[in-house]
């Protein structure tokens, strides 16, 4: 099945991961790709996103899945037809034949960015690092069955704490991507709740890349 | 650093409706716009998005050289809230512009309970909410939609309304601003100019005054050469008018989310209670062959896989037959789904209702409105209890299971007869399932819902009483008992919304102080559950010493003079004096089909006859 690699950056990040399938379903309509359907009572055009993304977290890796209904179309013609079909902040970059098995996806590489409006404070570094270097560190999760405490070490993969400037301390995490997931905007909760005096005055996330369980790029 | 929106936004609700970048969104360069309009929808996203004319006039000016006409929507409570708190004023989707920034300030208003978001946006904006407070030519602001024809409530806040179809009038409305803001007209300059295109109502050239017992006495013109009728604009030959074919895709779901594709203006059909009914008058028609090229070019535009054919009653479009045979392959082919609501129980669109089914199972939906013919008769809804019954058996035969029956309680000469009656036609339709579905093991769903009757300016129930919502909830209750199967699901609308929309709907200017101190006191968003807050209004009427009584169980007098008596959509005064009548002496009118009941509004026409 072929498979496109996308960005959602700028104001794309506000799209819902559910109104994002039915973006590129629209996109792949306009520009004159049509989508195999769904069977069944009522047919729909099926795209299927590997990794579902949380309103407000940017990406530059994010892949979908999707199948033509009709003549091949080579997979450049695509790309290109598909980007003058999308909106800004939803961006294809590569489109191509067959992608390896979704369930060797194995891990994210994210950056969670801590803001800090009057800088970072001295200290603030070393401090976030030790917290993640603990035996275990519990946040709470929203579950199904309301909140629930659990430690995120054993799915934080590496994490590289760096000041990219005088605002802004960057996580540079990597971290389980499924069979259990780790949401990275929990590294920027357990800030919060461990060093409340360091708390950001904002945070934000960013996945970077997919790797496969030997921590090759995944595509 | 991140900018302030961009922090607010992950911390509200759908944060997705707040910063445009659409699909066919427009953009224009700020250097070669000469005029920008800050387009407001009173209401959220969701439901803006959602209005057909505020996409035609979109498309409309921005069409126009040197304008961009931009959206902007009421923010829902969570963002509101943070907007206040961060002191960040409205803004514009397309630049992000805040409105105050705005020449222009231009609402589309439909429902009467969205005047508090009017002048809840404008509050936001930072702009004062009085005209008389605005001074000169920049953040004018005006307004039209069927709301404008009673503007009386409006008329404090809103510097001019523009009437009827938008089409051509909004057009040279925008023109004239461009030639004023060049010259550098004044404010007062610019409205007397402004009130000399048709269809635009100034309301400060107009006093209004009272008699004691607090019924209108006058309309006094305050200006030389004001005219004392206010006709609506219409467009005159639909095939020729803008349609948006290229139109907006909003990356978030809306309510209407699907191609939109309007087939005709007007009805027919004469149901007394129908504001649109009369005031979209006179019937015009587009052909098959447009609608059939402008479908196309929807879809394809918008990569929509549904498309809805719009207009106040499906059925009675002339060429729907031929459009559907143009559209049907097409829709095969593309796997369009198409919906068709609004359709009558006669013939045709039994045969067409199978048809559609093959593409997509819709439900099956009556409003018989009344629950007895006499009642039926007297609100001119013809729509028999023995086209329901067989509608209903061939549907159940072919499977379906799930009937939805929409009534009104509190129509004139209503009697418990007649609310009973509703209770009685449900039962037959539960014995019709019984004796003709197909599958009885999957059981039968009728849904029951009753509004309360809303009178409306420009019909001929504009002066009725409303019933009390003490009486409302009487004959609720009346009815409720009287649903014996388990195959009822009944709901209600709420009497307390009803009622104040009953009051703005009729109202006059002595409601602009109300609307003011209601949102002042928190009102805004009154469409909705979450915000709607009736206590709140009962206080903004007392601190006004305002009887909101006055506007619904009083009654208008016949000869008494109406806030919107200056206003003419079309139809006379005396033709609905003449259905009023009618409606007490129990006659139906017929559809004008059938005979032109002499509403008037085929003078409008030029050239062109009235196509019902």
């Amino acid at each position: 099945m072929p498979r496109v690699l996308f960005s959602k950056t700028g104001n794309g990040v506000w799209i819902s991961h559910l109104d994002l399938m039915r973006l590129f379903q629209r996109a792949f309509q306009r520009a004159g790709l049509p989508l195999k359907h769904s069977q069944g009572f009522r047919p729909r055009p099926v795209v299927s996103i590997a990794l579902p993304l949380s309103v407000g977290v940017q990406s530059v890796c994010e892949l979908l899945d999707f199948e033509l209904d009709g003549p091949p179309v080579a997979m450049e013609e695509i790309q290109a037809r598909l980007n003058q079909a999308l909106v800004a902040g939803v961006t294809v970059q590569k489109v191509y034949e067959a992608g390896r098995k979704l369930k060797e996806l194995a891990l994210l590489g994210c950056t969670v960015a801590l803001e800090y409006d009057a800088g970072v404070p001295a200290g603030c570094r070393e401090a976030v690092e030790a917290l993640f270097h603990q035996a275990r560190l519990l946040v709470e999760k929203k579950g199904k069955n309301g909140p629930q405490e659990q430690d995120i070490l054993p799915m934080l993969h590496s994490l590289d704490v760096v000041q990219t400037d005088g605002c802004t301390l960057a996580l540079k995490a990597v971290v389980s991507a499924q069979n259990p997931a780790l949401n990275p905007m929990l590294l920027a909760a357990a800030v919060e709740r461990y060093l409340p005096q360091l708390r950001p005055d904002f945070a934000h996330c960013r996945r970077e890349e997919l790797f496969d369980a030997q921590g090759q790029q995944f595509r | 650093m991140t900018q302030q929106l961009q922090r607010i936004l992950p911390t509200v609700q759908k944060p997705a409706r707040y910063v445009g970048g659409e699909y066919n969104e427009i953009q224009k360069d700020p250097a070669t716009v000469r005029v920008n309009v800050a387009f407001c929808f009173p209401d959220t996203y969701e439901i803006g998005m959602s209005n057909l004319g505020m996409r035609i006039l979109y498309g409309v000016m921005n069409q126009m050289d040197g304008i961009w006409c931009q959206r902007v929507f009421a923010p829902w409570g969570d963002m509101e809230q943070a907007m206040v708190e961060n002191g960040l004023p409205l803004w514009a989707l397309e630049s992000q512009r805040p409105v105050k920034e705005f020449d222009l300030i231009a609402f589309t208003i439909g429902y009467e309970m969205s005047y508090t978001n009017v002048l809840n946006m404008l509050r936001l904006a930072g702009i004062p909410l009085r005209s008389a407070q605005r001074e000169g030519l920049h953040n004018l602001v005006f307004a039209g939609g069927v709301c404008a024809f009673n503007p009386e409530p409006l008329a404090e806040f809103v510097d001019f309304f523009s009437l009827g179809e938008g089409e051509e009038s909004t057009v040279e409305i925008l023109s004239l601003y461009d030639k004023a803001k060049c010259q550098g007209w004044s404010k007062e300059h610019f409205l007397r100019e402004v009130a000399k295109i048709g269809g635009v109502y100034v309301p400060s050239f107009y006093r209004h005054e009272y008699h004691k017992d607090g019924s209108l006495s006058a309309i006094v013109p305050l200006e030389d050469g004001v005219p004392t009728k206010i006709t609506k604009r219409i467009v005159q030959d639909l095939d020729k008018a803008y349609y948006p074919v290229k139109t907006i895709v909003p990356s978030t779901e809306i309510v209407h989310d699907r191609s939109n594709l309007e087939v005709f203006r007007g009805c027919i059909r004469g149901c007394r209670f129908c504001q649109a009914g009369f005031s979209c008058r006179p019937v015009r028609k587009k052909s098959p062959q447009v609608l059939y090229q402008q479908a196309a070019e929807l879809l394809e535009n918008a990569g929509d896989n549904e498309l809805n054919l719009s207009s106040l009653s499906t059925s009675d479009y002339r060429g729907l037959q031929e459009l559907m045979e143009l559209l049907f392959p097409y829709c095969a082919e593309h796997k369009i789904s198409l919906s068709v609501p609004s359709l009558r129980a006669d013939n045709f669109s039994r045969a067409l209702m199978q048809k559609l089914q093959t593409l997509r199972k819709s439900g099956l939906t009556f409003a018989p409105e009344a629950g007895t013919q006499r009642l039926r008769d007297v609100i001119n809804k013809n729509l028999t209890e023995e086209e329901i019954l067989t509608t209903c058996a061939n549907a159940f035969s072919g499977g379906w299971n799930n009937v939805k029956l929409y009534f009104m309680l509190g129509l004139p000469s209503e009697t418990d007869e007649d609310v009973l009656g509703i209770a009685q036609l449900v039962y037959r339709v539960i014995q019709t399932w019984k004796a003709t579905a197909s599958n009885k093991k999957r059981g039968l769903r009728v849904h029951v819902a009753t509004a309360f009757f809303v009178p409306k300016p420009h019909t001929p129930f504009q002066w009725e009483a409303q019933i009390t919502p003490e009486e409302y909830m009487r004959r609720v209750r009346l009815l409720k008992e009287h649903f014996y199967s388990k195959s009822v699901e009944y709901s209600y609308h709420a009497p307390d919304l009803s009622q104040l929309e009953a009051v703005l709907a009729r109202g006059d200017r002595r409601l602009g102080p109300v609307l003011e101190e209601a949102v002042r006191r928190g009102a805004r968003l009154d469409g909705w559950d979450e915000y709607f807050d009736y206590n709140l209004w009962m206080e903004a009427f007392a601190a006004c010493g305002v009887d909101p009584h006055f506007y619904t169980t009083r009654g208008f007098g016949e000869e008494e003079l109406l806030p919107w008596d200056p206003i003419d959509v079309g139809v006379t005064k005396d033709f609905l004096r003449r259905e009023r009548h009618r409606a007490y002496d129990g006659q139906i009118t017929q559809d004008c089909r059938h005979g032109c009941s002499g509403c008037g509004a085929n003078t409008m026409l030029k050239g062109v006859g009235c196509d019902a």
